[in-house]
C-alpha cells in the first residue's frame, strides 16, 4: 500500500502558484496538458475503459454468473479463449465467462477508486477549508486531530472493519474514503490560508455573509484545480488498495467481482495452466493503472509552472 | 462429540493386538516389511495454519494433534489402519464386573526425555490438570465424556482435584473409576487430552513448559525448535521405549497458510507432504502419478437449512427441500469442481464409515435428467415457478473450493429452477455465530468423525445436538438415535434414519471428502491411507529407497 | 527543536490511546468469541476459559486494567489462540522478522530507486529515461501478490536457486524474494520523487551557475544537485517504512515468513484481541516514531526549516 503522501506534498508547493496566476490558468492548463502526448494518451485510455466497463457487457454472450459446467475447475483447461465459443477471454476457475466478469470487475474497480477518491476529496476538502477558513483554536485542534489521526494504521483498522462487520462493498467505500482523506485535508487547508485574504472574500465577509457560505461558495471552488489533481492521483492508489483487500478475501461478494478479485483467482491458477485468468484482468488492472498515473501526472505539470 | 456404547463394537473385543514388538529386529536399512529404506529419514510436511497448542491437556486442532501424538504417548495407540488399538505406556487393562474400574498394568521401559520412567502418578496428574478449572482447557468437555467420577464438578470447581476418579495404585498401576460403563473407553485413550504431562516441568516452567527448550515429553519424539508461524521440528527421540524400531530421524512441519504456494514448494522438492487445490487433482495425477494420492475421509460436506420458526417460510416445505437437493448435480461437483476422488453424497454418513451399509435412497438412484424434472414438479407443486420464484441467501466460510462448490450449486438452481440465490462469504468466527444463532437461511456445514461409527455423524441431526443447526426435529429419528446405543445391530436404525433424512431433507449432503495429497513416493508406502480419520504417528512412517 | 520534538511525543500519548480504544470497541463489538469453536463449549468451560483471560468483567474494566498492563508493565497480556505464548513473545518473534526484511526493502527501494531517478533526470528524454519511467510506473501498478507467485515460479520451480518460502533464521537465501517483492512498488515511487525533484533541481540557478565553471557534471550532480533533490525523497520515507511494515501481510503470507503481518491477519481471524491489540499498538507506534525521526533528519538537513 503506498501512501498519497509524495505527491501531497508536491501539491502543497504546487497550489500555491497557480492560485497566483488567476484567471488564465485554465486555459493555460489545458493547452499545457494536451502537448503532454503521455497524458494525452492515457486520456484517451482512460475513456476506452470507460466505455469497455459501462457498455462491454453488451457484445458478452453469457450473464457474469452463468456457469457452463463443462469448463469449470478441472475442466477450466478447455475453456481457452476463443471467439467461436463466445468466450472471448476464456473462463473462470469456476466455469464463467471471463469476458463477462473482466467487464463487471473492471466497472466495480473503478467505482471503487472513484467513489473512494470522492470521498476523501469530500470530506477532506470540507475539513480542511472549514480549519483553514476558520483559523486559531479551531484550526489547531482540527488540524492536531488529523495529526493523530495519520499516526493510525488504517490498513489494519480497515481489515478489522471488514473481518467484524462483514464485507460490503459499501463498508469498503467508507473504509478507504476514510483512509485517504487526511492528505486532501491538510492541502485543502495550507490552500485556504492563502485564499483567505483575497479581496473577494474580505468582500464577502464585509456584506455580511455566513461563514459556511464563504466556505462554500468562495474558498472551495478556488481549491478545485488542486483538488482535481490530488483525486486523479488517488484514484489508482484506490485501485491498488482494493485488490489487496480482495487478495485477502475481504473485497466484494460473489457473484460480482473486482480486478483485484479475478487477479488474485487468476494468480492461484498460474500453476495450473489456464494463464488466460490472470493475463487479462491483469491487463486491464495496469492498463487502468497507468492511463490514471499519466493523466495524473499530465494534470499536475499542466498546473505546475515550474516545470515546463 | 458424543461416543456410544456401540462404538467399534467389533474391536473392544479384541482390543490389544500385540503387536508392537511384532517389528522383529529392524535396524536401519530395512522397514518393518523388510523395504530397503532410504538412507535419509527426514520427513518435512505443510500445514495450513500455527497450531495452537503443544500442551496435551489444552491441545484442540488437527495439525497441534498431529504433533502432540508425536511428541507423547497416551495409553494406547490407533493401530496404522485406525480400527484396533496398541499398546503404548500401557500393556494391557482389566474390566471390573460391573464396567466401572478400569485397572492399567504400565510399562516399566516407558521414559521421559529427561530420562524420568513415565508413572501412573504422571497420568493422575495430567488428567486432573486437564480437567482443571485453572487450566480452563478448551477440551475439558474431553475428560466430561470419559465419564470419570465427579468429572463435571470438578471441571465446574464444585469438587476437588483429588476427586476425580483416577488413581495410582503404585508407580505402574493405574486405577481408572467411571460413573457409568463406557464400553468404548479404552478408545478414547488414544486421544491427546489423556496424554501425560510431567508435573516437575510443568510446575518449573508454568505456560512455557511446552517451549523446545523446557519441554520433557515421552513419545517417540522430542521438540527441537519450534518458531510460530513459520516452523516446528521434532526429532526422534532416544529416550522413548521402542527407539530403535522409530525409522523416521527428524519431522518438521512448515506453516504455509497459501496452498497454492505450498504444491509450487512441493513441486520444488522442499516438502513430501501437501494438500492438493481443488480441480487440481487430475492434472497432477497425470504429471505425477507416482506422488498424486487420494482417499476415502471419514467426514461430510453439506448444506443446511434453516428451520427454525423464524426461518424463511419457504424451507418449511418439504417439497422444496427436495427439490432443491434433487436439482444439485453432484456429479458435477465431484468430478469437476473438486476433482479429487471425493464420492457425491446423497446420505449423511459417509460410506467410508466402519460398519456402515449405505442404505438404497431414492435420489441416489436416479439419474441427474430424472432428479432434475422431479426437482422442477416439486417446485410447481409448491406454488414456486417464474411468475413467483423462490430467492434465498446461501452462506459459507471464505476458501476458494467452498466458493467454487457454492457458485455451482446456485448455478444449478437456477438453471433447472430458476431459484434466484444471493452468495454470501463469512471469515470463519463470523460464520459459525451466524450458524449457531441462526442468523441464515441456507449455511455451509461439514463434519468430521470423532470415531468411525455412523451415530457421529447421525446424531447432528438430534434435537438436543449442540451442533444441530438446522434445528431440525423429529421425534422418530431422536428414538432411533437413542435406541441405537443399546441396540444388538444399530445398523438397521442408522439405516432409517437415513431414509427419513432423505425424505425430509434437513440438510442436503453434497459429497464425503476425500484426503488429496501430493506425496513423495517413498513415503506413500507407509502412509495409513487405509486410515479415514487420519490419525497418524511419524514414527510408523518411513520412506522406502528408491528403486 | 528540542521544544518541536517534546510537543510532537507529547501529541503521541493521545494518539495511541485513541488507537487503544478504537481497536479495543472494534475488537469487542466483533461477532464471534476468541472461543468459539465448530463445538460450542459447555458452560462451565467456557466460564472457565472467560474468567480466565478476565473478558468476564465489564468492558470499561477489561480496558483499563488492559492499559494499566501495558503502561505500568509493558504488559501486552497472554495471546488467547497461543496459549503458551504472551502477546509480548509474539511481537518479539514476528518483529525482528519484519523488521529484518522491511529494512533491506527500504534499503533496496532507496539505492536502485535514487539511482534510477537520478539517471533518468540526467539524462531526460532519453531512451533510458523512458525506460526507467516506464519500468518505475510498470513496477508501481504490479500488486506484489501477482509478483510474489511468480518470483517463487521462477526462482524456485524453474531456477532452483531460491527456497520458495520460510525464514529459517533469516538466512540470506530466504530473505531475497521477500525484499524484492516488498521493495519494487516503493522503489519505483522513489525514483518518479527522484526524477522530478532532481529535474527541477538541474534547472535551478545554483546548479547551473556551477555547470557554467566547467565543473564536470559528475560531480556537480554527486556534491551539489543530490542533497536538495533528496529532500522530497526523505519525507516519503517515513510513511513508506509504515507501508512496508503493514505491507508484510502480503509477503507474510506467500513466502510463510512468520511475520507480525502474518499474525495480525491469523489472529484478526481468530479473535485474538490481545495480540490484535499488541500489533495493532506496534505499528501505531513505529508510524509516530518514523514520521517524527523523517521530520528530524529533514530539519537537520534543510537549514531553511525552523520549528
Amino acid at each position: 500500500m503506498k501512501l498519497a503522501q509524495p505527491d501531497a506534498k508536491m501539491l502543497e508547493e504546487v497550489g500555491q502558484l497557480a492560485e497566483v496566476r488567476g484567471r488564465s490558468l485554465w486555459a493555460d492548463a489545458r493547452a499545457r496538458f494536451f502537448r503532454n502526448k503521455a497524458a494525452l494518451a492515457g486520456l484517451v485510455v482512460l475513456i476506452l475503459i470507460f466505455i469497455f466497463a459501462m457498455f462491454g457487457g453488451l457484445i458478452a454472450q453469457y450473464e457474469r454468473d452463468f456457469v457452463d459446467f463443462s469448463l469449470m475447475g478441472a475442466n477450466a483447461y478447455r475453456g481457452v479463449p476463443s471467439i467461436e465459443t463466445g468466450h472471448y477471454f476464456g473462463v473462470d476457475i469456476d466455469g464463467r465467462d471471463l469476458y463477462a466478469r473482466t467487464v463487471q470487475g473492471t466497472r466495480i474497480s473503478l467505482l471503487v477508486g472513484i467513489v473512494g477518491a470522492l470521498v476523501a476529496v469530500f470530506v477532506g476538502t470540507l475539513y480542511g477549508a472549514t480549519a483553514g477558513y476558520v483559523g486559531g483554536r479551531v484550526d489547531n485542534i482540527m488540524m492536531r486531530t488529523v495529526d493523530v489521526l495519520m499516526s493510525i494504521p488504517f490498513m489494519f483498522v480497515l481489515i478489522l472493519m471488514l473481518v467484524i462487520f462483514g464485507r460490503s462493498i459499501l463498508m469498503l467505500f467508507i473504509g478507504i474514503g476514510l483512509i485517504s482523506w487526511l492528505d486532501m485535508a491538510r492541502i485543502a487547508r495550507g490552500q485556504t490560508l492563502t485564499i483567505k485574504n483575497k479581496e473577494f472574500v474580505e468582500a464577502a465577509v464585509a456584506t455580511g455573509v455566513k461563514p459556511l457560505t464563504i466556505i462554500l461558495r468562495h474558498v472551495v471552488p478556488n481549491l478545485l484545480g488542486i483538488v482535481i489533481v490530488y483525486a486523479t492521483l488517488l484514484v489508482p492508489q484506490m485501485i491498488i488498495f482494493e485488490s489487496f483487500i480482495s487478495y485477502l478475501g475481504l473485497g466484494v461478494q460473489e457473484p460480482n467481482t473486482s480486478l483485484g478479485a479475478l487477479m488474485s483467482l487468476g494468480t492461484k491458477q498460474m500453476n495450473n495452466g489456464t494463464l488466460w485468468m490472470l493475463f487479462y484482468p491483469l491487463f486491464f488492472f495496469l492498463i487502468t493503472l497507468f492511463a490514471f498515473f499519466f493523466v495524473g501526472d499530465g494534470l499536475r505539470d499542466a498546473l505546475d509552472p515550474k516545470d515546463r | 462429540m458424543t461416543f456410544h456404547s456401540k462404538l467399534l463394537a467389533t474391536t473392544a473385543a479384541s482390543v490389544l493386538v500385540l503387536s508392537g514388538a511384532a517389528f522383529a529386529e529392524s535396524h536401519a536399512m530395512t522397514g518393518p516389511n523388510g523395504e530397503a529404506l532410504a538412507e535419509t529419514q527426514e520427513f518435512t510436511y505443510r500445514v495450513l495454519d500455527e497450531h495452537s497448542s503443544l500442551d496435551p491437556g489444552i491441545v484442540e486442532d488437527v495439525t497441534g494433534s498431529e504433533v502432540v501424538r508425536d511428541l507423547f504417548e497416551g495409553l494406547y495407540n490407533d493401530s496404522k489402519s485406525g480400527d484396533t488399538l496398541e499398546p503404548g505406556v500401557a500393556l494391557s487393562h482389566e474390566v471390573s464386573e460391573d464396567g466401572l474400574t478400569y485397572t492399567f498394568t504400565l510399562r516399566e521401559e516407558a521414559k521421559w526425555s529427561n530420562g524420568d520412567p513415565v508413572t501412573a502418578g504422571d497420568f493422575v496428574y495430567a488428567w486432573r490438570r486437564a480437567a482443571s478449572p485453572e487450566l480452563a482447557s478448551p477440551y475439558a468437555w474431553y475428560m466430561s465424556l470419559m465419564s470419570l467420577e465427579n468429572v463435571d464438578e470438578v471441571i465446574s470447581g464444585d469438587a476437588l482435584l483429588e476427586d476425580l476418579g483416577v488413581t495410582a495404585i503404585d508407580d505402574y498401576t493405574l486405577e481408572v473409576r467411571l460413573k457409568e460403563p463406557l464400553p468404548y473407553f479404552p478408545q478414547m485413550l488414544t486421544h491427546a487430552t489423556t496424554f501425560p504431562v510431567p508435573q516437575s516441568v510443568v510446575e518449573e516452567h508454568g505456560d512455557r513448559w511446552t517451549r523446545p527448550e523446557n519441554i520433557v515429553s515421552n513419545g517417540a519424539y522430542v521438540l527441537e525448535e519450534h518458531v510460530p508461524q513459520e516452523r516446528s521440528v521434532r526429532v526422534k527421540n532416544d529416550m522413548y521405549w521402542d527407539a530403535e524400531n522409530t525409522i523416521v530421524e527428524r519431522v518438521t512441519a512448515l506453516v504455509i497458510n497459501d496452498e497454492n504456494q505450498a504444491l509450487t514448494r512441493f513441486l520444488a522438492g522442499e516438502l513430501d507432504r501437501t494438500e492438493v487445490p481443488a480441480g487440481q487433482f487430475p492434472r497432477l495425477k497425470e504429471e505425477h502419478p507416482e506422488e498424486a494420492i487420494s482417499f476415502p475421509r471419514l467426514c461430510n460436506y453439506y448444506y443446511t437449512f434453516n428451520l427454525r420458526e423464524d426461518g424463511p417460510e419457504a424451507f418449511k416445505d418439504q417439497r422444496v427441500r427436495q427439490a432443491l437437493a434433487l436439482a444439485v448435480d453432484r456429479n458435477v461437483i465431484v468430478e469437476n469442481v473438486l476433482a479429487g476422488g471425493q464420492s457425491p453424497a446423497y446420505t449423511f454418513t459417509p460410506a467410508a464409515t466402519a460398519n456402515f451399509e449405505v442404505p438404497g435412497v431414492e435420489m441416489a438412484a436416479m439419474t441427474q435428467e430424472e432428479r432434475n424434472a422431479r426437482a422442477q414438479e416439486l417446485m410447481a407443486e409448491a406454488g414456486y415457478g417464474e411468475d413467483n420464484p423462490l430467492s434465498f441467501e446461501m452462506v459459507y466460510n471464505t476458501s476458494d473450493a467452498h466458493r467454487s462448490v457454492a457458485v455451482a450449486m446456485s448455478q444449478m438452481w437456477n438453471q433447472t429452477l430458476g431459484v434466484e440465490t444471493t452468495l454470501a462469504n463469512m471469515e470463519w468466527q463470523t460464520f459459525l455465530e451466524a450458524r449457531s444463532n441462526g442468523d441464515f437461511e441456507l449455511a455451509r456445514g461439514a463434519w468430521c468423525g470423532d470415531y468411525n461409527e455412523a451415530s457421529t455423524f447421525l446424531d447432528l441431526l438430534q434435537t438436543s445436538s449442540g451442533y444441530n443447526d438446522a434445528k431440525y426435529s423429529n421425534a422418530e429419528v431422536d428414538q432411533l438415535l437413542a435406541d441405537a446405543k443399546t441396540a444388538e445391530d444399530p445398523n438397521a436404525n442408522y439405516t432409517q434414519v437415513e431414509q427419513i433424512i432423505a425424505e425430509e431433507m434437513p440438510v442436503i449432503p453434497i459429497y464425503h471428502y476425500a484426503g488429496v495429497y501430493m506425496m513423495d513416493e517413498n513415503l506413500i508406502p507407509s502412509w495409513p491411507v487405509e486410515n479415514v480419520q487420519q490419525n497418524w504417528y511419524s514414527k510408523d512412517l518411513y520412506f522406502v529407497a528408491d528403486e | 527543536m528540542f521544544a518541536y520534538i517534546v510537543r510532537r511525543l507529547a501529541v503521541a500519548i493521545p494518539t495511541i490511546l485513541i488507537l487503544v480504544v478504537i481497536s479495543f470497541l472494534l475488537m469487542y463489538s466483533a461477532p464471534g468469541g476468541p472461543f468459539n469453536s465448530e463445538r460450542p463449549l459447555p458452560p462451565e468451560v467456557l466460564a472457565n476459559l472467560e474468567a480466565k483471560y478476565g473478558l468476564d468483567q465489564p468492558m470499561w474494566r477489561q480496558m483499563i486494567s488492559y492499559v494499566w498492563g501495558v503502561v505500568t508493565q509493558f504488559d501486552f497480556g497472554p495471546s488467547f489462540q497461543y496459549t503458551d505464548r504472551s502477546v509480548n513473545d509474539v511481537i518479539a518473534q514476528g518483529f525482528p522478522v519484519t523488521l529484518t526484511y522491511g529494512l533491506w526493502s527500504a534499503f533496496a527501494a532507496l539505492v536502485v530507486g535514487v539511482s534510477l531517478g537520478v539517471a533518468a533526470a540526467v539524462r531526460q528524454n532519453s531512451v533510458l529515461d523512458y525506460l526507467a519511467v516506464g519500468i518505475t510506473i510498470g513496477a508501481q501498478a504490479l500488486p506484489n501478490f501477482v509478483m510474489a507467485p511468480i518470483l517463487v515460479l521462477v526462482f524456485t520451480l524453474w531456477l532452483g536457486w531460491l527456497p520458495g518460502g520460510g525464514w529459517n533464521g533469516g538466512q540470506w537465501e530466504y530473505v531475497v524474494m521477500p525484499v524484492i517483492a516488498l521493495s519494487t512498488s516503493y522503489m519505483a515511487s522513489i525514483a518518479r520523487i527522484t526524477r522530478s525533484s532532481m529535474l527541477e533541481v538541474l534547472n535551478s540557478n545554483f546548479i547551473r551557475t556551477a555547470q557554467a565553471k566547467g565543473l564536470p557534471m559528475r560531480r556537480v550532480i554527486l556534491r551539489h544537485a543530490l542533497k536538495p533533490a533528496l529532500l522530497p525523497v526523505l519525507s516519503y520515507l517515513g510513511p513508506a517504512m509504515v507501508g512496508m511494515i503493514t505491507g508484510s501481510v502480503v509477503v507474510d503470507i506467500i513466502f510463510s515468513t512468520g511475520g507480525i503481518g502474518q499474525f495480525f491477519v491469523n489472529s484478526a481471524f481468530n479473535r485474538d484481541y490481545a495480540v490484535i491489540m499488541g500489533i495493532t499498538l506496534l505499528v501505531g507506534v513505529l508510524t509516530i516514531t518514523f514520521n517524527l525521526l523523517v521530520d528530524i533528519l529533514y530539519a537537520w538537513i534543510d537549514p531553511k526549516i525552523r520549528y
